[in-house]
């Protein structure tokens, strides 16, 4: 099946999602303008990206499953949160990770980001996996159940195009 | 005012409020004071308690939401006022403890002997502001900013001193989570 941003969000909301807040990137514009008129789940804009996954911290304590939206020049921003919050209070959330500089075709201030992104994750120890217009349920189920299990972050990278 | 005595006076009018601590001394002393389960202590992510805060409040809007912060907190994330200010929460009650430096670090100056955060709060949309210099005045403040509705943020002018050996909160971060948790 071809997911587009609505059923994408479906997808998330099948799986208990109701939270999101994050940051706008260009690659998340149709998902974000989605969740703005979405009256069923709440999305709270925020003005940076740890700032975002602070909000998504609160939202989970207090009992919603949240998503977090950034691109992936914001992982620098939200290394502090995500290390000295998110890994050692256990308090997970699923990052939604827009995916500029993949393979080095794309904007020059993308292209270090996006080079050392999945490293980056890796040195962090949060788990992701990567989008593919084939493997988009696949990816949502095993990110949810990983998520749950370990309770902490885990990040799903989106790539330009992926979501139709 | 020492920073302890105004964790007190505030801690003294609160009752089953949700209080997320940020990091630092502000944690240790309200620790010493009274840990109370409602009680979410940061240890890291330093300017991030308003945001928490924020995301407890805009989910449980039947619970009343205190955030106890500093000032070198508030100017690391500053935008999260605005967002605040925007979202407006009525049930959330922003307690800045304003010492003017980094106390934590060796008491480096911070901005705020020039710039007054209630004003930035208020420019940004909180509904009420205070500025509070005593805990006689404190303890009127917080017990009137409680029953009206919010966002309010409360400017606490407090002094440098602190004891030097006050501990550590004991409680592993986990537990602190998982203890926070069963009150929400």
């Amino acid at each position: 099946m071809i997911y587009n941003a609505s059923s994408f969000i479906y997808l998330l909301k099948q799986q208990g999602i109701n939270f999101f807040s994050g940051v706008p990137c260009s690659i998340l514009t149709g998902i974000i303008r989605e969740l703005i008129d979405d009256d069923s789940v709440t999305y709270v804009s925020s003005t940076r990206e740890d700032e975002a996954v602070g909000i998504a911290s609160g939202a989970y304590m207090a009992g919603k499953s949240p998503v977090v939206l950034m691109q992936n020049s914001g992982l620098g921003n939200s290394l502090n949160v995500l290390t000295s919050l998110s890994l050692i209070y256990k308090i997970p959330c699923l990052m939604l990770v827009s995916w500029r500089g993949y393979k080095g075709k794309d904007a020059p201030e993308h292209l270090i980001a996006g080079d050392i992104s999945e490293k980056i994750l890796r040195v962090a120890g949060i788990p992701f996996f990567v989008l593919e217009k084939e493997n988009i349920e696949n990816v949502i189920m095993s990110a949810m159940k990983l998520m749950k299990e370990k309770s902490i972050p885990v990040v799903i990278l989106i790539k330009n195009g992926v979501l139709g | 005012m020492k920073r302890a005595e105004a964790i007190k006076t505030v801690l003294t009018v609160l009752s089953d409020e949700l209080v997320v601590h940020a990091n630092g001394l502000i944690c240790r002393e309200s620790f010493v004071i009274n840990d109370r389960p409602q009680n979410f202590y940061m240890i890291g992510s330093m300017g991030l308690a308003a945001s928490i805060g924020l995301g407890i409040a805009v989910s449980k809007p039947e619970r009343k939401i205190v955030v106890f912060d500093g000032d070198g907190n508030v100017l690391m994330n500053m935008g999260t006022l605005a967002q605040i200010g925007t979202l407006c929460p009525e049930n959330f009650y922003h307690f800045v403890f304003d010492n003017e430096v980094y106390g934590s670090t060796g008491n480096q100056p911070t901005l705020t002997n020039v710039i007054e955060l209630e004003k930035v709060a208020r420019a940004s949309g909180y509904i009420k502001t205070y500025r509070a210099i005593n805990s006689g005045e404190l303890r009127v403040i917080a017990e009137e900013c409680l029953k009206i509705k919010g966002p309010v943020f409360i400017l606490v002018k407090v002094n440098t001193e602190y004891d030097k050996k006050i501990e550590r909160v004991s409680h592993a971060p986990e537990e602190i989570k998982k203890r926070f948790m069963a009150v929400i």
